[in-house]
């Protein structure tokens, strides 16, 4: 089983996004690149928040094609996104519930990941009193109760700085292999991405340019 | 004075509620669209501001008349005009404030960002879920900022109510008129009471949306 993809978007006269490509549909996947190489767009359009022109299938499903496009509150992913990942305006807790209360039955127990992220002490905390990586380990929290097929991370350890970020890729490390589930993991940060992922997929100029 | 008292601020409730319903819809498409037309109902939105109150009560005063299309419309279901009558004031208050709804809602609305939106998308909520979870509580300045506005606005109007309302003592005379009536009839000091008191309520509601801006706007980094 795979995760297919085949898209071509364009904005004006250039390609965002020209990609025939497989992402295994377990373990970590990185997509690497330099900044404007389409890595973001193309975890965004494996989301469903973009759409351009191809299929995508997930396994079995088709969650894109010529005419089907299955939207994004119905993909059953989970997103972590580049800084800000909570809704401003509800506490951790509630961010969690929120999430929750719209997911069907899984296996992520919401005792355990909250142990497992270390966010017990922050559940009553605002989003914008935390930290960036108490705000990236609240956010993949977040994502993991809405109890996800697959999980989109897009750099998400990008906003902290470097000694918060070694610790947090260590982390990371040890709990992506674990949640028995694919993960595609954006990154610019080689290093980063070999450390995470058994697998590497390079994006420049919306094209793969090597794996 | 008293009945003048509680129609004028019947008027502003009763305005102030279907407004909020009303601009709602429209600020949100105006705040999310892509639309080519978005600017040009933007504008018509606006127009208000600028047009002299007599004309839009001018207009409507044709379009609630007995002989208008509109009110031939109604004529099934007993309704002959709605000129010279409350409703009819209310239909010109919600002409005359739309602007003062529409406008803080859409600021409000955009300055949501696509990514609480797109957030609330990945974790399965849908279109209506993501309104009202999402875009109404972080959008709630701009409602407070709106009633403010708006139920000022009303109880500040005076072409329109006049044009329309026609300033009939119970029915469509409000405060407002009520200043003009009692000048015409040289007793000053009645109007200098209630334009002083006007003055106390404007002021009062400026204050609270200055406050209100700065209390519950927290700003973005």
């Amino acid at each position: 089983m795979t995760i297919a993809i085949r898209l071509q978007g364009r904005r004006g006269p250039r390609f965002l996004l020209d990609v025939d490509i497989e992402i295994p549909s377990a373990g970590v996947t990185a997509l690497l690149g330099p900044s404007g190489s389409g890595k973001t767009s193309l975890l965004r359009a494996l989301a469903g928040l973009d759409r351009h022109v191809g299929t995508i299938r997930f396994g079995s499903g088709i969650w894109q094609d010529d005419r089907l496009f299955v939207r994004t509150e119905r993909r059953r992913i989970g997103y972590v996104f580049q800084g800000e990942g909570l809704l401003p305006h509800l506490s951790v807790r509630r961010n969690l519930d929120f999430a929750e209360r719209r997911a069907p039955a899984g296996p992520f127990d919401r005792d355990e990941i909250v142990g497992r992220t270390g966010i017990a002490a922050l559940l009553d905390a605002m989003p914008r009193d935390l930290s960036g990586g108490e705000m990236q380990r609240a956010s993949i929290a977040r994502a993991l109760l809405g109890q996800p097929r697959l999980l989109l991370m897009d750099e998400p350890l990008s906003a902290l700085d470097t000694p918060a970020r070694g610790a947090m890729v260590d982390w990371l490390g040890d709990l992506l292999p674990r949640l028995g589930l694919p993960v595609v993991y954006v990154t610019h940060d080689e290093a980063e991405a070999r450390r995470l992922a058994f697998t590497t997929l390079v994006l420049r100029d919306g094209r793969l340019a090597g794996a | 004075m008293t009945l003048v008292l509680l129609t004028t601020v019947e008027l502003a409730l009763v305005t102030t509620l279907w407004l909020l319903l009303l601009a709602t819809p429209l600020a949100w498409w105006l705040a999310r669209s892509q639309h080519w037309a978005k600017e040009i109902v933007g504008a018509i939105t606006a127009l208000p501001l600028v047009l002299p109150p007599t004309v839009i009560g001018f207009y409507l005063l044709i379009a609630l008349g007995p002989d208008s299309p509109l009110m031939a419309l109604l004529q099934p279901f007993g309704v002959r005009t709605l000129a010279f009558t409350f409703t009819g004031l209310v239909i010109g208050s919600i002409f005359y404030s739309l602007p003062f709804a529409v406008q803080p809602l859409r600021t409000a609305f955009e300055a949501i960002g696509d990514r609480p939106l797109e957030l609330a998308t990945t974790m399965g909520a849908g279109p209506w879920d993501r309104f009202v979870h999402v875009a109404l509580p972080l959008a709630r300045r701009g409602f407070l900022s709106a009633s403010i506005l708006v139920f000022a606005h009303t109880i500040g109007e005076f072409g329109v109510v006049l044009m329309i309302g026609g300033n009939i003592p119970g029915r469509t005379e409000v405060l407002s008129t009520r200043i003009f009536q009692l000048v015409e009839s040289l007793q000053f000091g009645e109007a200098h009471r209630i334009a002083a008191w006007l003055v106390v309520f404007s002021f009062a509601a400026l204050l609270a949306l200055l406050l209100v801006d700065r209390r519950i706007g927290t700003p973005r980094p």
